[in-house]
């Protein structure tokens, strides 16, 4: 009795994760290899942030590609150098206006955690502000290792779920 | 033919005889320290001709905390005609720090004087607008002076606690 009860059990259960999975794996298979991208620069690491973009390391490579330069259009946003206390608003209301899904990079060391400026002036870490999904260390962050950060980004878009779309609103 | 670096430090001597503290020369450029309250006069004198010092280079300030005159103004004059530098430097009191504002004299001076202001809380007289250049309205105190805490922060925003990072 036990045993059957048992199967019975988990073959419920398998047969809802089957088609909830596949679901799953499609979906973020479409999103991770089109990251719509907002670029918020700053500083200087926006030099190693159009490297990665332009044609020796080419994002596209990887769908990422398409810059939009309006919020409500992006998917990720790339905060790319030093942000101060001055900009923390511009850049919370940047996030805000974005649409769900999405996801923030920090690139950089200041982006990061301030990096060599800790004084009145900069927030130390954008994280201070809004929710951060990858963090790139190094001053500025070689493409490599925006290369290697944005894959990680790509490994999370993909196992993201989307129970939310069966479960009843509360 | 042009004018010497010497002689306009003579000359200054010789017309301000009171007000010209101290003179030394470092490097090649030499440094003027004058009395506050002349500002205005030497500095037209000099942007006059023959000196002909018609560029205002830069004006900053230094705060030298615990001494009896705590703040330091510094000007860095630049005649283009006789290829001369000058700096000028004037010590300004620590409680409540005023002087004489170059604005009638260069209009670049406006927005120096106002980071000045900004920075260090130096008050400069006759000065049109003198607001906060880089800190942000409601932000409280001069962070380049030396006794602005190191690690006081003033966000405008609030910021996100521990636990939601």
């Amino acid at each position: 009795m036990g045993k059957v009860k048992t199967e019975k059990k988990g073959l419920g259960s398998m047969a809802g994760g089957f088609i909830t999975t596949s679901l799953n794996a499609m979906m973020g298979w479409g999103r991770k290899y089109s990251l719509f991208q907002y670029p918020f620069i700053t500083a200087c690491c926006g030099m190693e942030y159009m490297s990665v973009a332009c044609a020796h390391y080419d994002l596209d490579r990887f769908g990422m590609g398409w810059t939009r330069f309006s919020p409500r259009q992006a998917d990720m946003l790339l905060v790319v150098g030093t942000i101060t206390h001055k900009e923390a608003p511009v850049l919370k209301t940047v996030y805000d206006q974005m649409t769900e899904p999405k996801w923030v990079v920090a690139f950089g060391a200041c982006a990061v955690s301030g990096g060599i400026y800790d004084n009145y002036a900069v927030v130390q870490g954008i994280d201070n502000i809004i929710p951060v999904d990858v963090y790139i260390p190094g001053c500025p962050p070689r493409p490599e290792t925006v290369l290697d950060a944005l894959i990680k980004l790509q490994k999370k878009v993909q196992k993201e779920g989307h129970e939310w779309r069966f479960s009843k609103k509360k | 033919m042009a004018i010497q670096q010497e002689k306009v430090v003579q000359d200054l001597k010789e017309r301000f005889v009171e007000k010209i503290k101290e003179v030394s020369a470092h490097f090649g450029d030499d440094t003027v320290v004058i009395e506050r309250d002349s500002l205005l006069d030497i500095i037209k004198f000099l942007k006059a001709e023959p000196y002909d010092y018609a560029m205002l280079l830069d004006l900053t300030c230094v705060d030298y905390m615990g001494q009896p005159d705590r703040f330091e103004m510094v000007y860095h004059l630049f005649s283009l005609s006789n290829n001369l530098r000058l700096r000028i430097k004037t010590r300004l009191p620590e409680k409540g720090p005023s002087v004489d504002s170059l604005t009638p004299v260069w209009k670049n001076a406006n927005w120096l004087e106002r980071e000045a202001y900004d920075m260090f809380g130096v008050r400069f007289n006759g000065h049109p607008y003198l607001k906060r250049l880089f800190m942000y309205d409601g932000f409280e105190g001069h962070p380049l002076r030396k006794d602005y805490p190191l690690r006081r922060r003033q966000p405008i925003i609030p910021m996100r606690k521990e636990n939601d990072i």
